[in-house]
């Protein structure tokens, strides 16, 4: 059995595959990647089914050691990677020897980097998944400096020979996102509804896998008084009583008590995962 | 009965009722035979989340089954847990002062309607192991915070809008906080990962600080 020892850590690094969907009914979120399809894409480098576990790897600074031969591939965010001292592309399955050194260095784009080894990372999975949920607590703890994690049996698929794939860094500026209409987008103003879509937003600092906030101008109700708690689905922006909007993400409450306005479309919420604290995003209609 | 459907992204149909009663049964109807493709029905308080798998089920056909399952308004499942719950309580939350006060009541007064009526768990949402208690003779209504507290810690006995409840781990939460508890809500290695269970009977007990 394949192992891999981590000496740095960094900031966060999470176990995660593509969640545990169908169980918001006893309360637990779907999880998962914030960036599914960067780990689907990983996974398929390297020959894994799309839902087989890997690192979340929020920033860099990580540092790893494989005791048998592995292939990895990196994708999501933007930086240097390198095997054993040499850099090695982003989003191509490499090859690493029995004891290479692999690094994962400061994310110049984006914000998540996915890192799939051939054979998945193998930890024990809890309520069918092997994602870390943040918010509740449950899944592989977070991987710390020190952790030794076990690689999975390689699957039948063998790595499949192909050219490179085009492969693009998440964008440094603006970020526009395509918004589906929110199941409360009537108890906002007009005017709200169009600050939405008109202004540039700026992702504050509390951002993280349970719900990104926004930081602008206050967005007001038409409709006051308290909602009766609701199911919400990822990518709903809900905004809290002081009229700031908050993107809520695979570790969300499932369900909420502020209105959702609108709702971030399935194709552009794998970008909220890459956005970095500061970055500017702006809305449009889906 | 009213059915409100409201739109939640390109899986989802969040359908709206006029009541918790209304939404019990409507939940009922719609799990008793639902179409293939409908991945999950999640109640709330108002509503039901129906959840599909669009290429299976188009959310227009969903929408279709929605609005014509016939339900009987108050027809609530049969043999649902009956057994009691019994949660110890420690009334001392930071805002059972300012919450009996907005409620025009005594901080005694609350703790004792609290503590003397029986709950029933509604639905379980926000977290896991998070059931929204109800009673039909609890008299408040209790305003959330208007921005909610970004940690919240494990055990917080707490209210909002008709609600009771516990914050089974530590998270985000607006409920206003009136005391805690030692009871274990959640754990997700055990059989049974949750401690309150929709239509579980609930009372609180009241202890001194431990």
């Amino acid at each position: 059995m394949n192992r891999i020892t981590v000496i740095e850590a960094g900031p966060l690094v999470l176990v995660e595959d593509l969640g545990r969907p169908g169980l918001a009914h006893v309360g637990v979120a779907g999880s998962g990647a914030l960036d599914r399809g960067a780990l689907a894409l990983a996974n398929r480098l390297v020959g894994n089914p799309d839902g087989a576990a890997g690192f979340e790897i929020l920033m860099g600074g990580f540092r790893a050691r494989f005791d048998d031969e592995a292939w990895l591939a990196v994708t999501g965010a933007w930086g240097p990677v390198t095997v054993d001292g040499r850099s090695i592309a982003p989003y191509t399955a490499t090859r690493a020897a029995a004891g290479a050194a692999l690094e994962v260095g400061p994310a110049a784009r984006g914000a998540r980097y996915l890192l799939a080894v051939r054979g998945g990372i193998d930890e024990p999975a809890t309520l069918g998944s092997r994602s870390r949920d943040t918010l509740s607590a449950i899944g592989p703890e977070p991987v710390t400096a020190g952790r030794v994690l076990a690689i999975g049996p390689p699957p039948a698929a063998s790595v499949p020979l192909l050219d490179r794939e085009a492969a693009f860094p998440p964008p440094a500026e603006v970020v526009t996102l395509a918004l589906l209409p929110g199941p409360r987008a009537d108890w906002f103003t007009d005017a709200a509804r169009a600050t939405l879509f008109d202004d540039a937003w700026r992702l504050s600092g509390q951002a993280d896998r349970v719900g990104a906030r926004l930081e602008g101008q206050a967005l007001e109700r038409r409709v006051p008084g308290e909602l009766a708690s609701e199911a919400t689905v990822p990518g709903s922006i809900q905004v809290a009583g002081d009229g700031r909007p908050t993107m809520l993400l695979a570790d969300r409450p499932v369900t909420g008590g502020y209105p959702v306005i609108a709702i971030i479309s399935p194709a552009s919420l794998d970008a909220v995962a890459q956005l970095r604290p500061g970055q500017v995003v702006r809305f449009r209609h889906a | 009965m009213s059915r409100r459907l409201l739109p939640s992204g390109d899986a989802a149909v969040l359908v709206e009722c006029d009541s918790l009663d209304e939404v019990l049964a409507l939940h009922d109807a719609l799990a008793a035979e639902p179409p293939p493709g409908v991945v999950e029905l999640v109640p709330a308080a108002r509503t039901i989340l129906v959840a599909v798998d669009p290429d299976r089920l188009p959310l227009e056909s969903a929408a279709t089954w929605i609005r014509r399952v016939p339900a009987e308004a108050g027809a609530r499942r049969a043999g649902r847990v009956a057994s009691e719950v019994v949660i110890d309580v420690v009334y001392d939350g930071v805002d059972l002062h300012e919450t009996a006060g907005t409620l025009g009541v005594s901080p005694e007064a609350l703790i004792a309607h609290h503590k003397a009526v029986e709950w029933r768990v509604a639905f379980i949402g926000f977290a896991p192991g998070f059931g929204y208690l109800v009673s039909d003779d609890w008299p408040f209504e209790v305003p959330r915070l208007d921005a909610p507290r970004p940690r919240v810690p494990a055990g917080a006995v707490a209210l909002a809008g008709a609600f009771a409840g516990v914050y089974p781990r530590q998270s985000p939460g607006g409920w206003r906080l009136i005391g805690r508890t030692d009871a274990e809500l959640w754990n997700p290695a055990a059989p049974s990962p949750a401690l309150l269970l929709p239509g579980r009977r609930v009372r609180f007990r009241e202890v001194g600080s431990p």
